[in-house]
């Protein structure tokens, strides 16, 4: 494709320059959905005309097309540039997923144009399970309607975080800001019941170019970037889970009787050389001896990178294995309670058998009972429906019963372990797409369980208010701030300011610090590893009891391990973690040393001292870090804020607008 | 040696070729008999690139198959027979019996049907005569429109056709490998690579490719604006016609009458890149088949062509 202007001259001045900052963009992919009609090739041919994107021959086929196929009376039709086959250019819709490619000076961009046809479901959730965002298109005429709630329904179900409602056609309501507020207040509502972490509202005129590349001159009042400039913006880097190691092997390398490489894609998490790994199935251990991309020897390698992996022990590992570490595994089980895409033409049926494919494992599994079907319009569940089956395009849950136990987690947790695809054993269609929601036996074997199992005579009594109920209440969406660094390093005083801005805003959250906890719940617990591990433990149910009440958590404690954290983000919920790392460095921290622990545990006076006698292990990947040495607390509190409007945090302005 | 990789951060190039040696690998473990289709174009050299990489240190556990139309650039078999001989490649070379008989070829018989019986017919005959049941191809979705909407994993029936009603729904990086007896795959690894990311990764791996797409004097003539090149005496000459040396270099390669070249100064991967970026015109325009017909592309498609 083409370059945009900028991008151009960087590229005519100094090629060198131009290579090395285009190998360093990142990756976005999204997707695009909507009815019929309301515009998305136009918006995607509009996105690439304005970035000047489309080939010079390309747009002389297009005007000619317009002239013949176009809806704009012969003028350029920006629709034909996406709509590919024949036969939906004649029909003038969009039947399938289509695939472009572009990149601006910020990011490569994948978009999937996926259709609004009732009967095309399976299209979307297929263009869906591959993108980190969603842009909602809503005819401005016609607001929310049922397909706008079901494509909701799809993506939220497929763990998309990030969603653009773009209201299009503003040029026909007279640029109303009353009808966009509607739209925006009436889908923010119906939202609420779903996934997003970060939802945007974007008034367009796809066809005139309003506020897609370009800012509207017809909406003074919109005061939000445009799509393009928040496309390129958008912190997707949290998305990717690298704490949670599982690498499904693949494929074994053995080409002489010296190499024994087991080939893969890892799934999650990051993996090193010395790292001891367990196989799930055979709960067999050893530890990396080399990691391969490709002929390149590295020393660790993450998620999602093809590796090719080589042990220190002969055990015996073949294609459909998952490693993991020992000491944070996955659950291994044969029972499931999963989410059901339908997309063959014929129904479910309840005790039939299927192939099901997941992560490298193929394996029979009976469909053992289809709990409900959702009715993706109203998000309700019909639990006695009158077809027993799930037919085409339609959505359920169901328990499935793998005929040999296999290794999964949670989608919400981790979706390349937690999705899987059926197949018909007789057609070979792909029949439906699976999203586990958990195990189905009260056992579900997780690292988590196996360390503290609770009684099975125990069941969660659920509340009568709704949790986005109590949030409103709140003002706040209830995500745990979980702040983590040494001792000394600045967390707590971060932590009571943020609790302090955000109340002078007119928001409640709720403080968990560390030394209070030790007062009270934790006060039995020394400082051993052990002791630490089940403090945090505690820590994280409290939190996770706050924000099961809609209450948001800023929580400040050292928890120096990984695994720790790892276990209080299963706790909280993957989607409610947000890791804030306060980055003072060790020599920094003791230099201060505010309450003298330092010299103390230099002395030897106190034990397992993090930093001294016991380590820290920093985040690999946490959603913000903050030098607390370097920034001045102020710094620190926008970048904060920052982040939570990132993440939809603020469900209601605040009587004083936080001024960031 | 030990490469430090401290940062987190992925590069799209490292994400596209984690995923096309995932395809790799899936292929092989799943299929009986699979092929990668060897064209001896940039697309098809870097997918072979890559296909090393997916089964270092061992070999590449599949054969690779060229369908000859008996009129490839001259440098086009030079390169093939010395990248064979250089990689032991288990190379297998197929030509249409039917086109050596009838001494098919494009100026008697127009592009056309040139490219469906040279092409087209040949490939499905070698499919059927090695009982392939996979095929890997260097297929893009940014090269055309129908491609756009191409699968990684693109079904075809016994007759090698393409339906694009009933293609497979694709989900995570999850393939649904299973077919019938006489069905087959054709599999895109670099179904999400753009033509820049081709030659960025051709330059950051150092991939040998034809010399054909750098600039050098070459002899050519002009036709409705082409330039097509004299690369033996195969082609006739119009009465007025004289070939003249000019600068040229070539942006995709197939058969020597139908590829129009570009004039141009890039001598080095990097000025190609930069050429390219500074481009107004698309990739497919040098090709003389596409403009036979708006969608022809589709419609050889779904005859069996790649």
């Amino acid at each position: 494709m083409p370059l945009a202007e900028s991008a151009r001259q960087l590229a005519i001045s100094d090629i060198q320059s131009y290579l090395a900052e285009h190998e360093q963009k990142d990756l976005l992919r999204f997707l695009t959905c909507g009815s019929v009609d309301d515009g998305k090739s136009t918006l995607i041919g509009r996105l690439f005309y304005d970035c000047k994107l489309i080939y010079e021959d390309q747009l002389t086929a297009l005007l000619r097309d317009s002239q013949i196929h176009g809806t704009t009376g012969g003028s350029f039709d920006p629709a034909l540039f996406t709509d590919g086959l024949k036969a939906e250019r004649e029909q003038g819709i969009t039947i399938d997923v289509a695939y472009r490619y572009f990149s601006t000076n910020r990011r490569k961009f994948i978009i999937a144009d996926c259709p609004g046809h009732e009967q095309y479901t399976r299209n979307m959730a297929t263009g869906a399970s591959h993108c980190n965002l969603a842009i909602i298109l809503v005819d401005a005429r016609n607001g929310i309607t049922t397909q706008t709630r079901r494509h909701s329904f799809i993506i939220s179900l497929l763990g998309i975080r990030h969603v653009v409602l773009a209201v299009n056609k503003m040029d026909l309501v007279q640029w109303s800001a009353e009808i966009f507020h509607n739209i925006h207040r009436e889908y923010t509502d119906f939202a609420s019941r779903l996934q997003f972490t970060d939802l945007h509202a974007i008034p367009i005129a796809a066809l005139h170019g309003d506020n897609v590349v370009q800012r509207s001159q017809n909406m003074p009042w919109y005061e939000g970037p445009t799509l393009l400039s928040h496309l390129e913006n958008v912190n997707i880097s949290a998305d990717r889970n690298l704490v949670d190691l599982r690498f499904p092997v693949q494929y074994v390398i053995r080409p002489n009787l010296e190499f024994r490489g087991y080939a893969g894609t890892i799934a999650s998490g990051i993996l090193r050389t010395g790292d001891e790994v367990m196989v799930v199935s055979s709960a067999r251990r050893s530890r990396v001896r080399r990691i391969l991309i490709g002929n390149k020897e590295v020393s660790h390698a993450q998620a999602p990178l093809a590796v090719t992996i080589c042990l220190e022990d002969e055990i015996d590992i073949s294609r459909g294995d998952v490693l993991a570490h020992p000491n944070n595994l996955p659950c291994y089980d044969t029972d499931v309670e999963a989410m059901l895409i339908w997309f063959d033409s014929s129904p479910s049926k309840t005790g039939a058998v299927y192939w099901a494919k997941i992560g490298t494992f193929t394996v029979p599994v009976t469909l053992t009972k289809l709990r409900y079907k959702t009715d993706v319009n109203s998000l309700r569940k019909i639990e006695n429906p009158p077809n027993p089956g799930l037919e085409m395009n339609e959505i359920g849950r169901a328990h499935l019963t793998f005929h040999r136990p296999v290794a999964f987690d949670p989608y919400r947790k981790n979706p390349p372990l937690g999705s899987f695809i059926l197949i018909d054993r007789l057609t070979n269609n792909t029949a439906a797409a699976g999203i586990i929601l958990d195990s189905a036996t009260a056992d579900s074997r997780s690292a988590l369980s196996r360390i503290h199992p609770a009684s099975r005579n125990i069941q969660r009594e659920s509340s009568l208010v709704l949790p986005n109920v109590k949030s409103s209440l709140t003002g706040l969406r209830p995500f745990t701030l979980w702040f983590t660094g040494l001792s000394g390093s600045g967390k707590s005083t971060i932590a009571k300011l943020l609790e302090r801005r955000l109340a002078q805003f007119g928001y409640l959250s709720a403080l968990l610090d560390g030394d209070n906890l030790r007062h009270g719940l934790c006060r039995d617990l020394g400082f051993t590893p052990p002791e630490r591990s089940e403090n945090l433990r505690r820590a994280a149910e409290v939190a996770r009891l706050f924000n099961d009440n809609g209450i948001l958590v800023i929580t400040s404690f050292i928890s120096p391990y990984q695994a720790d954290r790892a276990i209080a983000r299963e706790i909280i919920g993957p989607d409610r973690f947000l890791e804030i790392y306060i980055s003072t460095p060790l020599h920094i921290c003791e230099q201060r040393d505010v309450k003298g622990l330092y010299a103390r545990a230099r002395a030897g006076e106190i034990p397992f001292f993090t930093g001294i006698s016991d380590p820290y292990e920093p985040p690999t990947n946490p959603h913000l870090t903050i030098p607390a040495h370097e920034w001045p607390p102020e710094e620190s509190l926008r970048r904060i804020l920052l982040l939570l409007r990132s993440h939809g945090a603020f469900l209601r302005e605040a009587p004083q607008e936080p001024n960031i | 040696m030990l490469i430090p990789n401290l940062e987190y951060h992925l590069s799209h190039l490292q994400l596209l070729e984690a995923e096309s040696i995932h395809i790799f690998r899936e292929v092989v473990a799943e299929f009986r008999n699979p092929v990668l289709l060897y064209s001896i174009g940039k697309d098809s050299t870097v997918l072979l690139h890559i296909a090393q990489k997916a089964f270092y240190p061992g070999k590449i556990p599949f054969p690779l198959l060229h369908i000859d139309s008996r009129w490839e650039f001259r440098e086009m078999y030079e390169f093939r027979d010395r990248l064979r001989d250089q990689l032991s490649l288990d190379l297998r070379v197929w030509i249409n019996p039917q086109a050596i008989e009838l001494n098919i070829n494009p100026f008697d018989h127009g592009s056309e049907k040139h490219t469906q019986i040279t092409r087209t017919e040949a490939l499905k005959q070698a499919l059927d005569h090695f009982q392939f049941d996979a095929a890997f191809g260097g297929g893009r979705r940014d090269e055309e429109k129908s491609r756009a909407k191409e699968r990684i994993f693109s079904l075809r029936n016994r007759f090698h056709q393409w339906d694009p009603k009933n293609q497979r729904p694709e989900l995570w990086n999850l393939y649904n490998t299973r077919i019938n007896p006489g069905e087959s795959m054709r599999v895109f690894p670099l179904s999400n690579w753009t033509e820049l990311d081709i030659w960025l990764y051709i330059l950051r791996e150092n991939i040998p490719i034809v010399p054909l797409y750098f600039a050098a004097e070459r002899p050519v003539v002009e036709r409705n604006g082409t330039l097509i090149m004299v690369n033996d005496d195969r082609l006739p000459l119009l009465p007025n016609e004289k070939p003249q040396l000019r600068k040229v270099r070539f942006r995709t390669l197939g058969c020597y009458p139908l590829t129009g070249a570009i004039e141009s100064n890039a001598e080095t991967i990097e000025q190609i890149i930069q050429e390219m970026l500074l481009t107004r015109t698309s990739e497919r325009q040098g090709r003389v088949i596409d403009h036979d017909a708006q969608a022809s592309m589709e419609d050889k498609k779904r005859d069996g062509y790649f």
